[in-house]
């Protein structure tokens, strides 16, 4: 790894962080602009013992990374636009077979092919609702090349923890941004461990713990021989048709998030208690946002405020609802994102209507600039 | 009551199975148990991994780890189980349209990789699951539901295509020869390398009856009638194989490194084995 602080691109600490939570195991497909997250796996992984493959397409990535997971390796792999689409089978695969596994997806503009090297944050509902039925999904955004490190980890324990897909949402900004990153070593970080409990298995593989919500089977191998499989299944792990346990087993595995979303929702709070406008923005877009508090302070200006959800989803509901309550300055929410209006949705869904919310989107592949989220303000004010 | 190898090899309290009367899947799973116990191999170091459609519901009937897998895909996850964990032995279980359809792409990758991995495609030359339609091994001229008319597309010969794209084992048994399959199995699951072993299934629900084959025991008997060896064969003219086709051991190659083994000497090289 060499030195603690190094000058690395968003797509290049991702790695480091995975690696520092136990990442071992990656396959991918090149892709703008995520690639060099398969380039330095390439590199970095033989080095810790880890392995790296180059699959023939976006769908093999996932399965491989998936089949890697069950045989006990903490994998990842990492694809932008295009290839999320193509591995969104996969993802509700994970989901049901509750397999650990991070999927990273470096967002691009545009539908099908779009611009590949301009940045967006158009996959956002994607990312929750983008593998068919219903299902449980954790999406972490980061907003800088240190949270790149620092929430790759976070991303490893919570698939480890849950048992969970989680989409570690970056986007072009993030990706190919440089700055400086404090590589923070293993034994300084708190490291999830998949549990296993090998006497589940075999028959019970898919049983959970007394009001607990997931399952602790052991890595193929390594425990009794137990099934895995995508067809609704009893704490037996093989198929069944039985409604009652179909029920019980898919409100469980949407439980597993819900009941615990408190220890998965994070957030950042900038001047929110007492600014007049909070403008609630996530990822690159955080960067134009901060640059425009700090040119507000410099003039006479509206009081501003920044709600950024580090946890994309399960959305921090209860913690913007918090500061709509207390702030009694608050006047105006705007969302900014380089989309056409997806977070903002969210963001009406639960403000019902008790503050003014209006929008600050992009979609032509340039990004939000200070000026644009100063100018917004003052038009919507 | 179950034979001692069920007993062993079969989750039976899992059975019967779900095929259809008739159906040729049986014999074929059972040949692939029998040749795994042949082999020695510790079944808890054994997995199967399977896709989508009728073969693919072995896997949940045999007693070692097994991964039913989404459509296409089992290749491309027993890839990840075998290179996350060299150890295992790692056995796919598919069908005609899993792998060589929706999968397609993945089986020639792993072919050309030369990942230890042996491929059992169970070939009803049909869609059964799904009622009938046209696989990719459905011969030019049958007809599924989705070919009222004859089907127009020309189909696949799954070991040439296998070898063709760089498998260093391949072959083909039928569910009639049972006790050549279990023998060619064995060799596949002995070869380290890649191994892609067709075997010949009957499906009498869809395609027998959408092509007047008969029942079961008239499309065995025409395996038997028309399968032959492949060292036979070559003492054979080609007007005495007319409309024959070949079973047994159809290429092999020793001398080519496994894909594992390659990966396992970069992380010694680079000094991640430490």
């Amino acid at each position: 790894m060499g030195k603690r602080f190094q000058l690395l691109q968003g797509n290049e600490a991702v790695v480091e962080g995975g690696i520092a939570a136990g990442m071992r195991f990656y396959a991918g497909y090149p892709i703008t602009p995520s690639t060099e997250i398969a380039e330095r796996s390439a590199l970095r992984l033989p080095q810790v013992g880890g392995k790296f493959i180059q699959m023939e397409d976006e769908i093999g990535g996932i399965a491989a990374a998936l089949g890697a997971s069950v045989a006990g390796l903490k994998s990842m792999t990492a694809t932008s636009g295009p290839g999320f689409s193509l591995k969104q089978e996969n993802i509700g695969y994970a989901a049901i077979a509750e397999i650990p596994i991070v999927i990273v997806d470096v967002q691009r503009e545009g539908p099908s092919t779009g611009l590949p090297t301009s940045p967006s944050q158009g996959d956002l509902m994607q990312s929750k609702w983008g593998t068919h039925g219903d299902h449980p999904v954790i999406v972490i955004s980061p907003s800088s090349v240190q949270e790149c490190y620092t929430e790759c980890i976070r991303a490893f324990n919570m698939a480890e923890r849950f048992r969970v897909p989680v989409i570690f949402l970056m986007d072009e900004i993030i990706g190919h941004l440089r700055e400086g990153c404090e590589l923070i070593p293993s034994e300084e970080l708190t490291i999830s461990n998949r549990r296993v409990d090998r006497s589940f298995n075999g028959t019970l593989a898919y049983a959970v713990q007394e009001g607990n919500y997931v399952p602790e089977y052991a890595p193929f191998g390594e425990g009794d021989k137990f099934n895995v499989t995508g067809l609704f299944h009893d704490l037996d792990g093989f198929p069944t048709n039985d409604n009652n346990i179909t029920d019980t087993q898919e409100r469980r595995l949407l439980d597993k998030i819900r009941m615990r979303r408190d220890r998965i929702q994070k957030w950042e709070e900038f001047e929110c208690e007492d600014c007049e406008t909070m403008i609630i923005c996530f990822g690159g877009t955080a960067r134009a946002v901060q640059g425009a508090i700090e040119d507000s302070k410099k003039m006479d200006f509206i009081k501003l405020g920044m709600f950024r959800p580090i946890t994309v989803w399960p959305f921090p509901e209860e913690a913007l609802l918090k500061i709509i309550k207390e702030n009694k300055h608050l006047r105006q929410i705007i969302v900014a994102e380089h989309n056409d209006g997806q977070m903002l949705l969210e963001v009406q869904r639960i403000v019902e209507g008790r503050v003014p919310v209006d929008f600050l989107g992009k979609i032509d592949g340039t990004t939000i600039t200070p000026t644009d989220v100063i100018d917004k303000v003052k038009e919507v004010y | 009551m179950p034979s001692n190898l069920i007993e062993k090899t079969m989750r039976v309290n899992r059975l019967p199975h779900i095929w259809c009367p008739g159906c040729g899947h049986g014999i074929l799973m059972r040949d692939v148990a029998q040749a795994i116990e042949n082999c020695g191999l510790d079944p808890d170091k054994v997995v199967i991994v399977s896709g989508i459609g009728c073969s693919s519901r072995a896997a949940g009937y045999m007693n070692y780890n097994t991964l039913h897998t989404t459509h296409g895909r089992a290749i491309a996850f027993a890839t990840g189980v075998k290179l996350a964990n060299p150890d295992l032995h790692v056995i796919v279980i598919t069908g005609d349209g899993d792998a060589t359809a929706i999968g397609g792409n993945h089986l020639i990758h792993a072919c050309r990789r030369n990942i230890d991995l042996t491929v059992i495609v169970f070939n009803n030359n049909i869609y059964g699951m799904t009622g009938g339609q046209y696989s990719p091994t459905t011969p030019h001229g049958e007809k599924g539901t989705t070919a009222p008319y004859g089907n127009i597309d020309y189909n696949f010969d799954i070991p040439q295509l296998a070898q063709a794209a760089g498998a260093t084992f391949t072959g083909r048994c039928t569910a009639y020869h049972a006790q050549q399959a279990i023998k060619l199995i064995e060799a596949g699951i002995r070869h380290h390398g890649f191994s892609l072993i067709e075997g010949l299934s009957v499906c009498p629900t869809y395609y027998g009856r959408k092509n007047k084959k008969g029942d079961s025991v008239k499309m065995l008997t025409w395996q038997k009638d028309n399968a032959v060896d492949v060292k036979a064969a070559a003492k054979m003219t080609p007007e005495q194989l007319e409309g024959k086709f070949l079973i047994g051991e159809l290429s092999s190659v020793e001398n080519k490194e496994e894909y594992t083994d390659m990966y396992m000497k970069i992380i010694e090289k680079v000094g991640g084995d430490k």
